[in-house]
């Protein structure tokens, strides 16, 4: 176990959703390389209570990369340097004393902030509720294995379902776009045989509910190479030629009453 | 001793119990359920199943997180599967199977009834979870895969990667969040509870803090569900989220909601060992590695060399020399407990000499590269993470850490805590799990109470309740429990101590962990009794809450929940001290047989603890649930 010491930190502080932020700067005179990015902010914070000064927001909570509820731009980057690693799982290993790290909250406008470093990423799940399921009432369902799915099927299904809805595509997206989360929820759902009865509805309103809350998609791809989870652009593929399907299907639909 | 609890078990045979119960049980007509408010508290599995399917059935439902998103919730974290007794591999799995198993994995301490009903509807889980679009696992005919876990001799678990519980709470989650875009669920993100009402001896609601605005506010219903998880997190480092808490269940248990058994509390045995002081929480590496990694230490103690220049006849595989039959499969409790006293005895592995090994070697060399990086890609990727070391080349390193805790509010057959009304369900009730939780057996819980036990039991409570009027948000017990929680919050910033609350959770957790932990004894357990009540008055009189309680301010959010964790870490202690007796997870050094073995009294202990709550923790009043055992037959436990 080695220490880094000497670490400038230049943290966003902001009071409330209204109010003016601005950058405060922290020295973390010593750390261990053992402990994780959010370790280090809480060491930070217990140093902050001693002084009798209030504690640096973050939303954080399983700290092993699973729940999503963690984010953080360090360095301008979400989630920080290293690749497919939210800030939990970031350990300290990867910086060096002397290291100046800037670390502000998620930069985008569907995801406001409310204090410091926290944001409000509620339109994530509006964009579930509009159409990110599966209708399947409580007790009707068939046997399990009445519904076939090949492997590829099923392996290609979870690589979407990994998502961890942690906003971090949103906020590295030059345009605060939501194309990588919504697309992911679309291609997990609308490959399997049982995702297929809803498949066009679906597209149509969940890609309705993005529009209505999230900038549009120029294709950067930025959002992949910041996803924890590493999804791949070609779910943004399948939601675009779902939701153009789902304009004709959907109205014939329509006209059938 | 005061009350002889009653868990209103149904009639008939065992198999017939839960027929029998649904049969008789009093229905609501669907139009007249609307005119029904249930509030459900939590929205993990059993949270988020439960306010789905009571909306879908027509109950109004207001849903209660304090995370930011249902998606959150701590389910979220578990990672190696979920049992169900299918039998789709034909291996001699059945309902019975699974029932004996969870007896006999519970030593003998769980309840007949319950249990055999969690083995009855766990086939209808599977069934829901892939009507909902669950990625599970899939052989190249397209037919469900199983995996194997500890405690059992078949392959029943059902599993998506490393990420079973994420998948399964996404699929209860979407199903909730499809109920709030319909309007049938109201859902109050960011919002936690801090006080459940009571009127005239019946819940009627509860007292909720907005956690970005301090305010505080009251809500009435017909009836109240906590789905509030586990209290792990008294130990400060668990496998817990951090936000992992007690307060929802301790503050019900403080207005009549007996609390049971919570001694009760489980050591996985396969977490990565903690690296420094400043830790603040240990990660769990999913017990399905045990399936194919091999357990083991070195032969000498203090025998430093890296793993791959100790050759096989100076390794000890202790699991499979202790326990042949079941050998890297053995339950949690006493995988852990070989594991302690291996490190104990100076043979642990890693710079703190605080781990053993968990090898993949020969796993690779079986199976290949692929497999092995298809089955636990991600926990491989996980632990790099944390660890900086490769699992593919040397070994992991892993050490019990507290997981689970089986206590929790008591239950009787209904879900129904003591308090008429009040409801619990998955981890925060007491009732599946009897000592020792096997794996793979929480998510199946969760999601059986609130998808296929709560709708039934509920609609019984409501049904003689139809139009007659509940206590409004004015009543005098609401307006009484918001002022006492707003004075409650105003006196942590108020107390202008020096000590953090993270500080005292520090200190809790050190004295829970040693006297409390793997290994209890009467003299430990009375050091704990005499050093808590000082600690926490020190507490009330150091405590620091910087900041004010009208914006977010988790410092204040934490002074709260380690308030909590205090009164809990005593009565936890004295339960321990109580049971004077070897079982499952509580393992009272005193008790054992000449191996080392847990040594259960069925004479004296064969009994559920449950405690009133009279003021004090230390003074709680305990009340016996006596166990029958009709069909599992009281036997020790052997995995040998």
């Amino acid at each position: 176990m080695k220490h880094l010491t000497n670490l400038k930190l230049k943290v966003w502080r902001q009071d409330g959703p209204d109010t003016v932020g601005k950058f405060e700067t922290h020295v973390v005179e010593s750390v261990s390389d053992e402990a994780s990015f959010l370790e280090m902010l809480d060491q930070l914070n217990e140093k902050l209570i001693g002084e009798n000064k209030d504690a640096i927001v973050f939303d954080h909570d399983c700290r092993e990369g699973i729940c999503g509820t963690c984010s953080l731009m360090i360095n301008g980057r979400a989630h920080g340097p290293q690749r497919a690693t939210t800030t939990c799982q970031l350990h300290m290993r990867t910086f060096s004393s002397g290291d100046e790290i800037v670390i502000e909250p998620w930069r985008a406008a569907a995801f406001p902030i409310i204090k410091d470093l926290m944001v409000d990423r509620a339109s994530f799940d509006r964009i579930i509720e509009s159409g990110g399921f599966i209708t399947s009432p409580t007790g009707g369902a068939p046997d399990a294995n009445l519904i076939p799915v090949p492997k590829p099927v099923s392996d290609a299904a979870m690589d979407s379902a990994a998502c961890i809805g942690c906003g971090a595509c949103v906020a590295a997206c030059p345009n605060g776009a939501a194309n990588l989360f919504t697309g992911a929820k679309i291609a997990h759902l609308s490959v399997l045989p049982q995702g297929q009865a809803e498949r066009f509805k679906r597209a149509e309103a969940m890609v309705n509910s993005m529009d209505d809350q999230f900038g549009s998609c120029t294709n950067h791809g930025e959002c992949s190479a910041a996803c924890p989870k590493e999804i791949s652009l070609d779910v943004i593929a399948l939601m675009n030629s779902d939701f153009r399907k789902s304009k004709s299907k959907n109205r014939k639909q329509l006209s059938r009453g | 001793m005061n009350t002889l609890l009653n868990a209103k078990i149904p009639s008939g045979a065992l198999h017939e119990k839960w027929d029998n119960y649904k049969a008789d049980a009093k229905l609501v007509n669907p139009n007249n359920k609307r005119k029904f408010k249930v509030i459900v508290v939590g929205t993990g599995l059993a949270g988020a199943s439960a306010a789905a399917t009571l909306a879908e059935l027509g109950y109004q439902v207001d849903a209660f997180t304090f995370h930011d998103s249902a998606r959150r919730a701590h389910s979220i974290a578990a990672q190696g599967g979920i049992n169900a007794a299918k039998n789709y591999q034909g291996d001699g799995d059945s309902i019975n199977r699974l029932f004996v198993d969870t007896i006999k994995g519970g030593d003998f301490r769980s309840r007949e009834g319950n249990v055999h009903r969690l083995a009855q509807v766990s086939v209808d889980i599977i069934d829901q979870m892939v009507a909902q679009g669950v990625p599970f696992a899939r052989e190249y005919g397209g037919t469900l895969d199983n995996r194997s876990f500890g405690g059992a001799q078949v392959s029943r678990t059902f599993y998506a990667r490393g990420q079973t519980g994420q998948q399964l709470l996404l699929g209860a989650y979407q199903q909730l969040s499809r109920q709030v875009g319909l309007g049938g669920v109201r859902l109050f993100n960011r919002t936690e509870l801090v006080d459940v009402v009571v009127v005239d001896g019946r819940c009627s609601g509860i007292v909720v803090r907005d956690l970005l605005t301090g305010e505080i506010t009251s809500h009435a219903a017909h009836a109240v569900v906590m789905a509030t998880g586990g209290y792990g997190n008294v130990f400060y480092l668990s496998t817990n989220a951090m936000n992992c808490n007690v307060t929802a269940s301790w503050r019900a248990h403080r207005r009549g909601a007996m609390f049971a058994n919570p001694c009760y509390t489980q050591i996985h045995p396969t977490c990565i060992p903690q690296s420094d002081e400043s830790q603040s929480k240990l990660t769990l590496m999913s017990e399905s590695l045990r399936n194919d990694g091999r357990i083991w230490v070195p032969k000498n103690a203090d025998d430093a060399r890296p793993a791959d220049q100790i050759p096989e006849s100076e390794r000890d595989y202790y699991l499979e020399r202790l326990y042949p039959s079941y050998g890297n499969l053995a339950p949690r409790d006493i995988s852990s407990r070989a594991a302690k006293r291996l490190v104990d005895k100076g043979h642990g592995v890693g710079p703190l000499k605080n781990g053993v090994n968990l090898d993949f070697s020969a796993a690779i060399e079986r199976l290949g590269l692929d497999v092995v990086q298809e089955r636990y890609g991600n926990l491989f990727q996980m632990y790099e993470r944390i660890a900086g070391e490769d699992p593919y080349s040397t070994p992991m390193r892993i050490y019990p850490a507290t997981h689970y805790t089986m206590g929790g509010l008591w239950v009787d057959y209904e879900l129904a805590t003591t308090i008429p009304g009040l409801y619990a369900a998955g981890e925060a009730n007491f009732s599946d799990h009897g000592a020792n939780r096997l794996g793979a057996s929480a998510l199946m819980q969760g999601l059986a109470d609130g998808y296929f036990v709560l709708p039934y039991t509920i609609s019984n409570e409501l049904a003689p309740m139809l139009n007659k009027p509940i206590p409004t948000t004015d009543h005098p017990a609401f307006v009484q429990a918001e002022t006492e929680a707003r004075d409650r919050f105003n006196g942590y910033l108020n107390v202008g101590g020096t000590r953090s609350p993270d500080w005292f959770h520090r200190e809790l957790g050190k004295i829970i962990w040693d006297y409390c932990g793997m290994e209890r004894t009467q003299q430990g357990l009375e050091k704990a009794l005499s050093e808590l009540p000082a600690l926490y008055s020190e507490f009330k009189k150091d405590l620091r809450v910087t900041g004010n309680g009208e914006s977010v301010n988790q410092t204040l959010e934490k002074a709260g929940r380690v308030d909590d964790f205090f009164q809990l870490g005593m009565l936890m202690c004295r339960d321990a001290l109580d049971r004077e007796e070897s079982c499952g997870a509580h393992f009272r050094s005193e008790y054992q047989t000449a191996e080392g073995e847990a040594l259960r009294d069925d004479k004296n202990y064969c009994h559920v603890s449950a405690y009133d709550w009279t003021g004090d923790p230390m003074a709680a009043d305990l009340n016996k649930e006596k166990l029958e055992f009709e069909t599992a037959h009281l036997a020790t436990r052997s995995y040998k």
